[in-house]
């Protein structure tokens, strides 16, 4: 009963043992002080009858006589259908009845009668014995006069209390069984509401937790919220530091690219112009790669705990789109958007979806030629479908379920700087929110379409 | 067109101070907040190139200052940092866009063009020869009443020539301003662009003339 498990389920076992512990106690009392009062009863009827036999008992002329009084006997008769047997004795003489009756081997004391329980003629009975003198002065004689019946009343009456008694101790026992399951139950309904609480919460959300917790649950809470409390203080020291990390590593790259740049201008030799491009192109590709690895790092933590919130996948293309638009016009590629005008209503992580799609549309306008087309398209059937198709190079050879490994890119992308994370992030955020990446050679032509599929919410 | 540059490095201040003039804008270089505070205050700024990370605050708040002072400068921000959960923030604060150092000057031009048009053309940014208009920031040609759109490339290659017509530029010369340093291109490309300008300025002032050997000016037709 130590081990993990359901605390519900133990909670219930345990108070469910008890009830039925109770209720066969239960039980055990009524049967017992039923029976005995049934059985008292009997006795008294016994005792009662055999007293007034013998209170009939006459001595005449040193003889003892008796007339049975028809009473003594007919309220034993009235109990139920036993046989009743009486015997009288005197000096070891049977006056009256059943001469084999057994009588007790010392007669009982006076005022005192005796209780035996025998089994006579195949039957139980139960024998009531009285002594009484008759006569008077040293004539007196010890007359025992013994009455008993047989005990099939007593057994039916008893079988009756026994039904009686299990059917209420079952009752008690259901009873106490359903009363534990909803006491166990509430008894941990603070868990159940603080523990959702605490799941609802987005990946982001690093509050206290605010229940109102019963006086057992305040130590947890407790240690819950200075659990929560030192995760935000080092994540904003992780986050503090990639910020002036960024800051110190990307400003002087920042100031040699622009010096390089001007360096290039007045250069006139083309082999010192390749040069500072070739240097131009490393920065670039350092800078691409952190950015991405970054990302990728933020698609990790976030897509755990998916945020649940509602968006408008059309509005998250658009911006897209405006955000990507001045990189496509430096090649002159036109992003065509096909993306109606009706907004497209999904629930999950906002910036998860915009990271994803940057990826695509950025890979797009890097593998696209000058002068080309990118279409961006929301697509509504049985699923939404997010998708740039380009007129680039395509994917080649490469084996399509290959690209969404981390650092793998495809076979022909030549001399073009890039890190291979681009697909992961977006099929990782397609993942995390029950969706697919999907890369497909573009059907008009060159090129290739790659898009975000999700389920319909 | 006149800049306000905030940033704290000074060498990258130099550089981009450098890289803008040489294309003939104006520049003003803000190496603190209160600097630029002081700045905005006396001088009508074109646009604000702003970094975060200031030795006496974050530019984040100077960005929420400007805005709650209804002062609509466009502000494209000068991030290091590159992952989008960070970017979200700052056009929630009223950016108008943001650059990733280290950024490439053609990219910037393209967003700074970008948000210039979408505030509606409030900058004069207008080079005219011959009695044809280049129109920079709403990326037309305008002659005779006649209102030509341009691609970016054309735009930019005619920006070149407007800023000094008569000037023979080299072919080396007009791929630089043409291509980005990251990509290669070759100098057949020029003669495609050049052969697009002359379609452009058909039945205008102006054309493009081969200066055998040399490369190629804009003179009066």
């Amino acid at each position: 009963m130590n081990g993990p498990g359901s605390i519900r389920k133990r909670l219930f076992i345990q108070l469910a043992l008890v009830a039925a512990v109770l209720s066969l106690a239960f039980f055990l009392v009524v049967r017992g002080v039923a029976e005995r009062a049934a059985e008292r009863t009997q006795d008294d009827i016994l005792s009662a009858s055999a007293t007034a036999i013998a209170d009939s008992l006459r001595s005449e002329d040193g003889h003892v006589t008796l007339d049975l009084p028809y009473s003594a006997l007919s309220m034993l008769g009235s109990i139920n259908e036993d046989r009743v047997f009486y015997r009288v004795v005197s000096q070891g003489k049977t006056l009256t009845g059943y001469p084999d009756l057994p009588q007790p081997d010392v007669p009982p004391r006076l005022g005192a009668p005796g209780v035996e329980t025998l089994t006579y003629r195949g039957d139980e009975i139960r024998a009531v014995s009285v002594t009484r003198p008759v006569g008077t002065g040293a004539n007196a004689t010890l007359v025992v006069v013994t009455v008993a019946q047989t005990r099939q009343g007593l057994a039916a009456i008893s079988r009756q209390i026994t039904a009686t008694a299990t059917g209420i101790g079952a009752g008690f026992f259901l009873l106490a069984t359903a009363l534990s399951l909803w006491a166990a139950g509430s008894a941990l309904a603070p868990i159940t509401r603080i523990t959702g609480s605490v799941t609802r919460r987005g990946p982001t959300d690093l509050r206290p937790v605010q229940a109102n917790a019963p006086d057992e649950l305040v130590p947890l809470i407790n240690a819950l919220n200075s659990f929560m409390s030192r995760l935000r203080s080092s994540l904003s020291r992780t986050e503090d530091f990639i910020t002036e990390a960024a800051h110190r590593v990307r400003t002087p790259l920042a100031t040699v690219r622009a010096q390089a740049e001007i360096t290039h201008r007045k250069l006139n030799k083309p082999e010192h112009k390749q040069a500072i491009r070739e240097m131009i192109r490393a920065i670039d590709e350092s800078s691409r790669s952190a950015g991405q690895m970054l990302d990728h790092a933020m698609v990790t933590f976030r897509a755990d705990s998916l945020a649940q919130d509602a968006l408008d996948l059309r509005a998250i293309m658009a911006e897209t789109c405006d955000r990507l638009g001045p990189t496509a016009d430096l090649k002159d590629i036109a992003i065509r958007r096909e993306i109606g005008t009706e907004p497209v209503a999904f629930t999950g992580d906002g910036i998860l979806l915009q990271a994803a799609l940057q990826n695509i549309l950025d890979n797009a306008i890097k593998y696209s030629p000058d002068d080309s087309d990118i279409t961006a398209r929301v697509a509504i059937y049985d699923n939404i479908t997010l998708s740039f198709t380009d007129q680039g190079r395509g994917f080649g050879e490469t084996d399509l379920s290959d690209l969404t490994t981390r650092y793998t890119r495809g076979a022909n992308v030549g001399d073009i700087v890039g890190s291979g994370l681009g697909l992961t992030i977006a099929d990782e955020v397609a993942k995390a929110h029950g969706g697919r990446l999907d890369i497909s050679p573009n059907k008009n032509g060159a090129g290739a379409c790659v898009s975000l599929i999700f389920p319909r919410a | 067109m006149r800049f306000l540059l905030i940033e704290d490095n000074p060498k990258l201040a130099g550089v981009v101070v450098e890289r803008l003039q040489l294309d003939g804008h104006a520049v003003d270089h803000a190496g603190t907040l209160s600097d630029a505070t002081d700045l905005t205050a006396v001088a009508d700024y074109d646009l604000i190139l702003l970094d975060i990370m200031l030795p006496d605050g974050d530019g984040r708040d100077f960005l929420e200052r400007q805005r709650q002072a209804e002062k609509r400068t466009p502000v494209i921000v000068i991030t290091a940092r590159s992952a989008v959960s960070d970017r979200v923030g700052l056009l929630d604060l009223g950016a108008d866009d943001y650059i990733v150092k280290p950024f490439d000057f053609s990219e910037l031009e393209a967003r700074v063009r970008a948000v210039l048009r979408r505030q509606g053309g409030a900058a004069d940014n207008t080079l005219t020869f011959a009695g044809t208009t280049l129109d920079s920031t709403k990326g037309e040609l305008r002659f005779d009443g006649q209102v030509i759109a341009l691609r970016n490339r054309e735009l930019r290659l005619l920006e070149v020539f407007f800023a000094a017509p008569g000037h023979v530029f080299s072919k080396t010369h007009l791929i630089d301003r043409l291509f980005s340093l990251s990509d290669e291109a070759s100098e057949n490309a020029i003669e495609v662009y050049v052969g697009r300008l002359r379609k452009r300025l058909e039945g205008s002032g102006a054309r493009i003339e081969t200066v055998r050997g040399l490369g190629y000016r804009m003179v009066a037709r």
